[in-house]
């Protein structure tokens, strides 16, 4: 399988403070790939790395078949991040916002382009409508349709759920699997087992600046001490109340 | 292998154009901007105008100057709070991200703090107008005028570029501008620096604010201008340069 992230080696610190630690995984091409751990395991370090944000200590980084330290304007090419806070343009309408990022990358038909994403995110009616006045939901699928303007070959996306509701988090969700399902590779991280579990080809697991574990799921279940049968009452989990109570409202 | 493009001047003209919008739908900036200098030019020309000995028949003519100063460098504490809330916001990032000319970024806000004070200065130079401001300036001694104001808003929005960029909060992006709007009271921008206490009269003549004054009322009145324009385009030039290299120090930061 061709890769689409190599990551070998990589360590960084700030001043005294080993952040991470010799860190390797590689990402196959057209999958999705989760990268779990609490908070201040390093993740958000570690995608600064791969969306040349960031400079490793050492170590080596290749994203989509260029090295992230020496070719990053190669990189930006075919990259695109989504950060911990929805980045739109809250003066700017969800049009103009759209617009202002095709015509930042360049590509022939910026309005079509805006056109196409608006409608592919549900945000048509609300187009023309300041960024500002947006929900939770909303700004975060425009701040999604944002990065997927000009079709990037890898998306990156950091804690894309953090902070939205039950109901937003699934349009994510749903989102994101139908952005794989296009061949797009995806990188994904979070601090929810249950995200990692529901999307997630491969999971890798970041534990204090180390790759602790990773594999699939059914890999990572191996490594869990044999099951033992219990009989346990299914108690419905207050998410699947709320959602069955409210979730038909859209037919998302 | 591919090569990347740089396409620099058509991602800042997106740039400016974002920005742009950005003013237009907000015009309450241009407005608050204007306000304060227009009122201080209303208040010194009407109610202690009378009581000041400046050595013009018309005092408007004196004072506008120091005024359209005193507009600069409120109206640059906007392209701080806008490079702020774009780093806040994480969209500073986004494009760091993508494969667009860097410093089209920075140079977008840039152009925009020249655009939107151009307009303010237009506005109060008209206010002054009505209020009895002429000169007998030509086209060109107006040119030198538009000059030198240009390379004094360069110069303060670069200092409001390196506030912007490495403020912790809103109003610590916008806060030091204060002190800029007050340089103007201590020098000969309202009263001949004469009067002045020894030590308040050395610091006064020797501040940036009271050669660009001198440079562009002898400018505009018509008179020979002497020594001051160089002192007063040095001043400028120097700050240009200085705050230039931190700006751009700190925005490079922002991705390293």
């Amino acid at each position: 399988m061709e890769k689409a992230i190599e990551v070998k080696g990589v360590r960084k610190s700030y001043k005294q403070v080993h952040v991470l630690k010799g860190v390797d995984f590689e990402v196959e091409k057209g999958s999705i790939f989760a990268l779990l751990g609490s908070n201040g395991a390093g993740k958000t370090t570690m995608i600064r790395i791969l969306t040349t944000l960031l400079k490793q200590d050492d170590g080596i980084v290749t994203v989509g078949g260029f090295d992230v330290a020496s070719k990053p304007d190669h990189v930006r090419q075919s990259i695109s991040l989504t950060g911990q806070f929805a980045a739109v343009d809250e003066i700017l309408t969800g049009r103009e916002n759209l617009i202002l990022i095709a015509k930042l990358r360049h590509l022939k038909n910026p309005r079509q382009v805006a056109d196409d994403l608006l409608k592919r995110f549900g945000l048509t009616d609300a187009a023309d409508r300041k960024a500002s006045t947006y929900s939770g939901g909303m700004r975060r699928r425009l701040d999604i349709a944002l990065s997927l303007v000009g079709q990037p070959k890898i998306v990156f996306l950091d804690e894309p759920t953090t902070g939205l509701d039950p109901e937003a988090r699934i349009e994510v969700w749903k989102t994101v699997k139908e952005l794989s399902g296009g061949g797009t590779t995806i990188f994904l991280t979070t601090q929810y087992l249950e995200e990692a579990e529901q999307l997630a080809d491969r999971i890798a697991i970041l534990h204090e600046g180390r790759i602790i574990a990773s594999g699939t799921l059914s890999e990572l279940k191996k490594l869990f001490p044999q099951a033992k049968v219990e009989y346990v009452e299914k108690q419905p989990s207050l998410e699947e109340i709320f959602l069955a109570i409210v979730g038909k409202k859209e037919a998302m | 292998m591919e090569t990347v493009k740089n396409h620099f001047f058509s991602d800042m003209s997106v740039m400016l154009g974002r920005s742009m919008r950005h003013i237009f739908r907000s015009m309450d900036t241009i407005i608050t901007v204007c306000i304060t200098p227009i009122a201080m030019m209303l208040l010194f020309v009407y109610v202690f105008g009378g009581a000041i000995q400046a050595g013009t028949d018309n005092y408007v003519n004196y004072l506008l100057p120091g005024i359209l100063l005193i507009a600069i460098a409120s109206g640059i504490a906007y392209t701080s709070y806008r490079l702020f809330l774009d780093k806040q916001r994480g969209i500073i990032e986004r494009f760091h991200t993508m494969p667009i000319a860097r410093s089209a970024v920075l140079w977008g806000h840039v152009l925009t703090s020249v655009v939107s004070n151009a307009i303010s200065l237009v506005v109060i130079i008209l206010v002054a107008l009505v209020m009895g401001f002429r000169s007998s300036a030509g086209v060109l001694p107006w040119l030198a005028v538009a000059g030198i104001l240009l390379l004094f808003t360069l110069a303060l929005t670069w200092v409001a570029a390196i506030a912007g960029l490495t403020a912790k909060s809103v109003e610590g992006a916008s806060a030091f501008s204060y002190p800029l709007i007050f340089l103007p009271f201590i020098s000969s921008a309202f009263v001949p620096t004469d009067s002045m206490p020894k030590v308040v009269r050395a610091f006064a003549e020797n501040q940036p604010v009271t050669s660009i004054v001198e440079a562009i009322r002898a400018l505009l009145s018509g008179q020979p201008v002497g020594n001051e324009i160089w002192i007063a385009l040095a001043w400028c030039l120097g700050i240009l340069i200085v705050a230039y290299l931190f700006a751009v120090r700190a925005f490079k930061r922002q991705a390293a």
